[in-house]
């Protein structure tokens, strides 16, 4: 029994469910900070095996998937600086970085 | 079973174990660590992938800078029971499972048996790619492939996407630094 396209969609598709978990069940601001990062390697892992998989002439050769793999982690690290740096200013102004805590634009 | 195929379930069975242990482990510095392994085994993937040069960014980025960024930030902000339980779960955390299996049963569900399902399209293990162009031979191998997807100004190339993410990354830089100092 070989490799196919399967394998490497619903290992994207458990570790993103994983990560979504962490992103909504986590009360530590960082720590949702890190299941967001496991959801963007599970999409980065689905569209790596995609460029892979695709055999439709003109486009396979152009690797997009890989290429939007890129891009992602590009957007990844500009996301997780941005967020950190927030983080850290939360907890500056307020002593905490509980998400539950941080309710200054609750209505 | 040859042996892409045990490297695969190699690698896949550490992936999702080590990101249960980043969801799961009680203190937060150990979750960041085992987020080094889930990074450094997604470049095992993207070895399998034929995508060295994303495995090497993987590693450098990911496993490298995210990781240090993510520690030096929890060093930061130091909760007050750091002992014990520096990483508490919701009082509602079953709905996150609900939430996060409904997600992940439907996405299951649409790759592998629903309408629209990929089985029908498989192909052979390394399909791999080829050139088109006589003007633009392939070169050598990945990363000098992507090199010339990312850059070329005269072949097929992801050159103006390539200038946005630049600036992007720009504006992140001095938004990070805007928002992070201290006034």
């Amino acid at each position: 029994m070989g490799l196919s396209l399967n394998h490497f969609l619903v290992l994207g598709a458990l570790l993103f469910c994983i990560g979504l978990y962490g992103a909504i069940a986590k009360h530590n601001a960082i720590a949702v900070l890190m299941g967001i990062e496991i959801m963007l390697n599970a999409v980065n892992i689905t569209m790596v095996g995609f460029a892979f998989y695709n055999t439709v002439k003109p486009w396979s050769t152009f690797l997009t998937g890989q290429i939007f793999a890129i891009f992602i982690i590009t957007v990844a690290a500009a996301e997780a600086a941005v967020a950190l740096a927030m983080i850290i200013s939360i907890y500056r102004k307020r002593n905490t970085v509980d998400v539950g805590e941080i309710n200054l634009m609750k209505w | 079973m040859d042996l892409a195929t045990l490297l695969f379930w190699i690698i896949a069975i550490i992936l999702v174990g080590s990101s249960l242990l980043v969801v799961g482990l009680r203190n937060i510095v150990h979750s960041a660590l085992a987020l080094v392994v889930v990074f450094a085994m997604a470049a095992g993937i993207y070895l399998l992938l034929n995508a060295e040069l994303i495995a090497i960014v993987q590693i450098l980025i990911y496993a490298g800078a995210v990781t240090i960024l993510i520690l030096f930030a929890l060093m930061l902000t130091r909760i007050s029971n750091v002992r014990t339980n520096s990483n508490p779960i919701n009082k509602v955390w079953w709905i996150g499972v609900i939430i996060s299996t409904l997600v992940g049963a439907g996405i299951i569900f649409a790759v592998t048996i629903g309408p629209h399902s990929t089985v029908s399209v498989q192909t052979a293990y390394g399909a791999g790619y080829g050139s088109t162009n006589s003007a633009c031979p392939l070169p050598p191998n990945n990363v000098a492939y992507i090199g010339q997807l990312l850059y070329s100004p005269t072949c097929y190339s992801y050159v103006l996407p390539f200038e946005i993410a630049s600036i992007v990354l720009l504006v992140a830089i001095i938004g990070a630094i805007v928002i992070g100092r201290e006034d």
